[in-house]
């Protein structure tokens, strides 16, 4: 192929930075003038140029335009990224998000003045503790492993106000690194617990584990492995046994809404991202909301602020003093990630208490027809059924000199989102895919047909088009070691 | 169900393929005791406008800011948002797409974190910036960590002109670790030493510019005393306009720069999601919390973007790592990016002169009030004013006039009498001069 003489390709184009494209003098707003004033800087003005570049609107419309076509997301393909749940993204949601009743309002007007927000915090906390059972929420949390953070400091509130020392967190192998992270940051030491051949939590060994010493375990359920820890009942019954709490990551809540009360799994304190379940959009990294919901027991110790509802209306308790409780204090700015509660709201009324048992449902019938179609060319590895996504690992690909990475970037080709790659870290070469309720059956046949031809192709010794994979992306693979090793993190101008 | 393809044609078939006798069954590990038979207690699913019916009676209980004369800020900041952002950023290939761990099909996002990440450094005066945290507050808590780190000691002090939320979430979030917090009292008098109160125990100072209660400062003395005895000077800038005019933290020497993003491109949408901006020296990169775009070159040698020195973070190091976060605020990035973009030079210290103006203008014809009195000399677009009466009462009486007159400092420091009188005002480019003349009549009336 002869190249292009501009360097684009058809509807791929090169587009630079915007500071390479700085027009001095262009400007893409227009601006009253300032009155002339005397200034009251104090003497602190800015010395000399800050160094943005000069765009018109125009440019900068292109600008983004060109640079979200380098971008795939859930409205362009299927998205099987495991553990994350690209479902649709409902635009009436985006909608009323910016109703201006509800964007154009400020955190901190009189509380009078905020009577519908206030009630909409309020519903939506309703929503999520009916759904899952549990007595009380933290609407506060910013994302999930903010919400992991934030059930961790209650836990140890509590051990502390139960006049205890309690030290260390019980962490599977197969949980996401924010799990043990969250621990550390809260001042706890993290001990790892190991998976049986099930993909389960070895209960023999969690048991013994336990001690005097253990404040909680944190665990995902359905797992990162896609399973339902079947003995779930059993293993709270041995933390809560031995004087611990049970921390539930839900992160795959989209498995079980509506089907399964997390409250009768013996669980203590649960984060749910919104961002996930609830079908508010990623955003390309964010922003998300990781409400936590509390049992009686760790809910006096839930972080500020909260939303309460009298005779006078919906209030919001903002102090330690008026609350009447001993919350761990406060961890986010604010009242929480409203514009996202907006968001989630608005699809838990769309779908309806029927609706969302309707969705898991689906959702995990479609990994488990995954998990049949694939497993007699792919290597599943657990035995089915599995909830929400299915796992399999790279044995398929033994002696292919095909990798795991390799496989996925070969997805890319074939105009699919790659699913999530060597996580969990309890399998070899993982492929975790999660297809959610939003995929028809038809693109799942064609992802299925798709899979198995590359399988095959793999097997065949096809390994050289799998190690050139992508090649009809914006960019082939890129070299992260040089990234790494010689760190360029922001523009600068070019010496002249 | 709108959202739901699948028919019940296809539910059979595919249970059929799987083996499963129904979709019960394939929950059949779920113990019995905790499976729900029948929907919970909530109502079923509505169609379109039903829910709008719903949240339209929502909002029409609020009081939009734009609906009336609106003097708010305390951290949140209402400006005015050209058209194109919001536009851009609904694309579905931004809003619609996950962190991008995928590079090949996701260098759009990554050129746009790397755009900001650069925007960030050089509004802040910074040498790197991350791609950003969730919100000013938290920041200010990943901050310190981060300085206790760098400088392997475990006493913060935190600045009474501090936001008060950046406070609190400081403190509450490093409650369980071994750094203690020290939060000097709130200053609306600009009267606190921190000169005096930093020695070799000290991992980082946290000042806010322009202060919580308004007035500007100039830090290079605070900085070189920070040097000097090793600690970090950390500076939190609540109002990123206020970077077109004012002298940026790493001009006067700030190691670490926090600031909350929501001003740029990003409503008020009640205080969340907020953005939190980190800048730093190059120097302490590798303690930096939360992810970063480099550069690189692809398999063809052309110019692209990936995320890096993921060394640093949860999903490599685990319990290691210099932060838990993972989901940050990306599209609050792209929001703050675009704006940005098209305000360029011109128009970021245009609008900034503009908001210092107004503020100007606002704070004259307050002051005259009888009783009225402006607490700091120097501010940008946000000044703290004693009045002679109950703030939060005072504000009560203008909400029922229909103007959004301020901040009452009692809200954030109930037990502290002495700010009881104290009212934080703003004005931006969206307040007119008729705003103001309504706001100064309607407060001497409520004043008398
Ligand atoms: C199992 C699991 N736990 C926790 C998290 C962290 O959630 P967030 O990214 O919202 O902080 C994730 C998200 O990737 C996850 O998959």
């Amino acid at each position: 192929m002869i190249p292009t003489l501009s360097g684009n390709q058809g509807l791929q184009i090169e587009e630079p930075l915007i500071f390479e494209q700085d027009s001095p003098g262009a400007c893409g707003v227009d601006l009253p003038d300032a009155p002339a004033i005397d200034d009251r800087l104090g003497g602190l003005a800015r010395q000399g140029p800050i160094g943005l570049p000069g765009l018109a609107e125009p440019t900068v419309v292109r600008h983004y335009t060109r640079l979200s076509q380098k971008n795939v997301g859930i409205d362009s393909v299927f998205y099987p990224l495991g553990s994350c749940t690209m479902k649709h993204n409902p635009r009436l949601n985006e909608k009323l998000a910016r109703l201006p009743g509800l964007a154009d309002i400020h955190p901190f007007q009189p509380q009078g003045t905020v009577q519908g927000a206030l009630e909409l915090m309020d519903t939506c906390a309703h929503w999520l503790k009916t759904l899952t059972g549990m007595p009380a929420i933290a609407m506060s949390p910013a994302a999930g492993a903010h919400g992991e953070f934030c059930g961790l400091m209650t836990i140890r509130a509590a051990v502390a106000a139960r006049g205890e020392t309690r030290t260390r967190i019980l962490v599977p192998e197969s949980a996401h690194g924010t799990n043990p992270a969250s621990a550390a940051a809260c001042g706890f030491t993290v001990d790892p617990i190991p998976a049986t051949a099930r993909g389960r939590v070895d209960l023999a060994a969690l048991k013994a584990k336990l001690g005097p010493d253990v404040a909680a375990l944190m665990l995902t359920n359905p797992n990162t492995c896609g399973l339902f820890e079947d003995e779930i009942l059993e293993i709270a019954e041995a933390i809560h046994g031995a004087g611990g709490y049970f921390y539930c990551d839900g992160a795959n809540y989209n498995a079980i809404v509506g089907r399964v009360r997390v409250a009768d799994l013996g669980v203590d304190v649960m984060h749910i991202n919104l961002h996930k379940t609830f079908s508010t959009p990623h955003g390309g990294g964010g922003p998300g909301a990781g409400p936590t919901v509390l049992s009686a027991a760790l809910a006096p110790f839930a972080p500020l602020p909260a939303v309460v509802h009298d005779d006078q209306g919906f209030r919001l308790i903002e102090h330690a003093a008026q609350s009447g409780a001993m919350p761990v204090g406060r961890i986010k700015g604010y009242h929480g990630q409203f514009g996202v509660f907006v968001r989630a709201l608005a699809y838990m009324m769309s779908m309806g208490a029927d609706g969302l048992r309707q969705a898991s449902s689906d959702a995990v019938l479609n990994a488990n027809y995954l998990l049949a179609e694939l497993s007699s060319d792919l290597s599943a590895s657990f035995e089915g059924p599995c909830m929400h996504e299915a796992l399999f690992d790279d044995r398929f690909l033994k002696d292919s000199g095909v990798s795991t990475l390799d496989f996925a970037k070969a997805l890319i080709d074939e105009g699919f989102h790659p699913m999530t790659m060597y996580f969990p870290l309890v399998v070899h070469g993982a492929l975790l895919m999660e297809p959610t309720e939003t995929e028809s059956k038809d693109t799942l046949d064609r992802f299925i047909a798709t899979v198995r031809g590359l399988a095959r192709r793999a097997q065949d010794g096809g390994a050289e088009s799998f190690k050139a994979a992508p090649v009809f992306t914006p960019r082939r693979r890129l070299d992260e070691t040089t990234a790494a090793r010689t760190p360029v993190l922001r523009w600068k101008p070019p010496a002249s | 169900m709108r959202y739901l393809p699948l028919t019940g044609a296809d539910r059979q078939a595919m249970l059929a393929a799987i083996g499963a006798s129904s979709a019960d069954d394939l929950f059949r590990d779920v113990p019995v005791a905790a499976r729900r038979d029948a929907p919970v207690d909530l109502p079923f699913h509505a169609g379109e406008m039903e829910v709008e019916a719903r949240f339209a009676a929502l909002a029409a209980r609020n009081m939009a800011a734009g609906s009336v004369p609106f003097f708010l800020g305390a951290g949140a900041y209402r400006h005015h948002v050209p058209a194109t952002v919001d536009a851009l950023i609904q694309r579905g290939e931004f809003l619609t797409s996950y962190t991008p761990y995928q590079p090949e099909v996701s260098q759009g996002t990554l050129q746009y974190l790397f755009e900001f990440q650069t925007q960030v450094a050089l509004i802040t005066g910074m040498e790197v910036a991350n791609a950003s945290l969730y919100d000013a507050a938290t920041a200010c808590a990943e901050a310190a960590a981060m300085a206790a780190r760098v400088t392997r000691r475990k006493k913060v002090l935190l600045s009474g002109d501090l936001h008060p939320h950046y406070r609190s979430v400081a403190a509450s979030t490093l409650q369980f670790t071994d750094i203690a917090v020290e939060a000097l009292d709130p200053d609306p008098l600009g009267l606190e030493d921190l000169l005096g109160r930093v020695d070799s125990q000290t991992a980082c100072v946290i000042v806010q510019n322009p202060g919580f209660f308004g007035r500007l400062k100039d830090l290079t003395a605070l900085a070189e005393e920070c040097h000097a005895v090793g600690a970090l000077l950390v500076v939190a800038v609540a109002e990123p306009v206020s970077l077109g005019l004012v002298a940026p933290p790493g001009a006067m020497g700030a190691d670490i720069v926090v600031a909350e993003g929501q001003a740029l491109g990003n409503a008020l949408n009640f205080g969340g999601p907020g953005l939190g901006l980190f800048a730093t020296r190059e120097k302490y990169l590798r303690q930096m919390p939360g992810r970063l775009v480099g550069q690189t070159v692809d398999a063809d040698g052309r110019r692209g973007w990936v995320l890096t020195l993921s060394t640093r973070e949860q999903h490599i190091r685990r319990e290691k790592a210099t932060s838990n976060i993972c989901t940050n605020s990306g599209l609050c990035a792209l929001a703050f990016s675009i704006h940005l973009s098209l305000l360029g030079e011109e128009g970021f210290t245009g609008l900034a002169r503009l908001n210092h103006a107004r503020a100007v203008t606002l704070a004259d014809k307050l002051a005259r009030l009888p009783g009225v009195k402006l607490l700091p000399q120097s501010f940008f677009n946000e000044f703290a004013l004693l009045l002679p009466k109950d703030a939060a009462q005072v504000v009560d009486a203008l909400a029922a006039k229909h103007i959004l007159g301020g901040v009452p400092v009692s809200r954030f420091y109930p037990s502290y009498p002495e700010l009881a009188e104290v009212l934080l005002v703003t004005a931006t480019e969206t307040t007119s001069e008729a705003d103001m003349d309504a706001f100064a009549a309607a407060l001497r009336e409520v004043l008398q």
